[in-house]
């Protein structure tokens, strides 16, 4: 079965670069790109939404089929 | 699919005033899940809280918000629930709001158990008048007003809530994100006064002074500490020490003071 791949909405605007989504990732999909977070390697996501559940802003969202 | 926020937040109010990986944040998530999955109605439920950063939540959220004096958000939340029985009534505050300088009003809504669920986010200090240490600030920690280390032991609010009176008692963490909203939901189900604490981080005021390096080693002192009800029955007194128990610690039925207060109107009314 193919792997479908969620897609992964930072809202910059949002993002206070607190680190909380980059070091909890358990398979290190995010990274931090200046003073926000980006994705780095979107092939590795598992959809665990550990992200999405864990920002403090309101800053991701996490959007799979 | 990602959860809809959206719809129980007030439009252009993001961002939110919290400090960078302050934990208020997750916990307001938690109740928003914990509403949807109960899917209350706005117009029936309040959201009341007092002063202070975690207080600031009301303003948030989309539905009927209270934010009153320090301290007071439980005298207000009774008047709420005594005066419109039928609404859901949620009080939202932190440590020092909801054990000191709202300390009385706390211990006696326990005591009445009246039909409210109190979220209270514990971050060991007062965070937004300048991080003075608060009731729960742990024995030796620093705060702006004790450089050298408190010297007085810390409060644990679960305990207190459970000997004041209160009928559901649960306690989870910042960092147990999932947890939130499924110990919220049992909250607001309960027929009763229900305390949820939620362990939570202040890295501006608290962990700056007390040499926690970034966000993250706040997160990871909350992952370590916290012991689920059901592990600690297996563990020893030596292997509990330092750690905190979460989960729901205390549950029993008691009278409800609305349905209480209504029978002494019934009461008054026959003896006319």
């Amino acid at each position: 079965m193919e792997k479908t791949l969620p897609k992964i909405e930072i809202i910059e605007k949002y993002c206070k670069g607190c680190h909380i989504c980059v070091e909890f990732c358990p398979t290190k999909v995010l990274e931090m790109k200046g003073f926000y977070a980006s994705v780095k390697n979107l092939e590795a996501c598992i959809k665990c939404m550990q992200c999405e559940l864990r920002c403090p802003d309101f800053a991701i969202k996490v959007i799979t089929e | 699919m990602a959860f809809d926020y959206d719809k129980w937040l007030r439009p252009g109010k993001l961002p939110h005033i919290w400090c960078p990986g302050c934990g208020h944040g997750i916990v307001m998530k938690g109740l928003i899940r914990a509403m949807e999955t109960l899917q209350l109605k706005k117009e029936e439920t309040a959201v009341v809280s007092g002063i202070g950063c975690a207080s600031r939540l009301p303003g948030y959220i989309d539905c009927c918000t209270l934010h009153t004096a320090h301290g007071r958000a439980a005298a207000f939340a009774t008047g709420v629930k005594m005066a419109k029985p039928e609404m859901n009534v949620i009080l939202v505050g932190g440590d020092g709001d909801g054990t000191a300088i709202g300390g009385n009003h706390f211990i006696h809504a326990c005591r009445r158990n009246i039909d409210m669920t109190y979220i209270i986010m514990n971050n060991y200090i007062y965070g937004m008048t300048g991080g003075q240490f608060s009731p729960c600030t742990p024995t030796g920690h620093k705060a702006s007003t004790t450089p050298y280390g408190n010297p007085d032991p810390g409060f644990d609010i679960a305990k207190l809530a459970i000997g004041a009176g209160a009928t559901f008692v649960a306690r989870g963490t910042a960092f147990h994100a999932n947890q939130i909203d499924k110990l919220i939901v049992e909250a607001i189900q309960h027929k009763g006064f229900s305390v949820v604490e939620i362990l939570d981080d202040c890295p501006t005021t608290y962990g700056r002074r007390n040499k926690y390096k970034s966000v993250i080693e706040m997160m990871n002192r909350l992952k370590e500490v916290a012991v689920p009800v059901k592990a600690a029955e297996k563990m020893t007194a030596e292997q509990l020490q330092g750690k905190v128990l979460t989960g729901v610690l205390y549950k029993e039925v008691k009278p409800e003071y609305i349905e209480e207060y209504a029978k002494v109107i019934e009461r008054a009314k026959a003896a006319k």
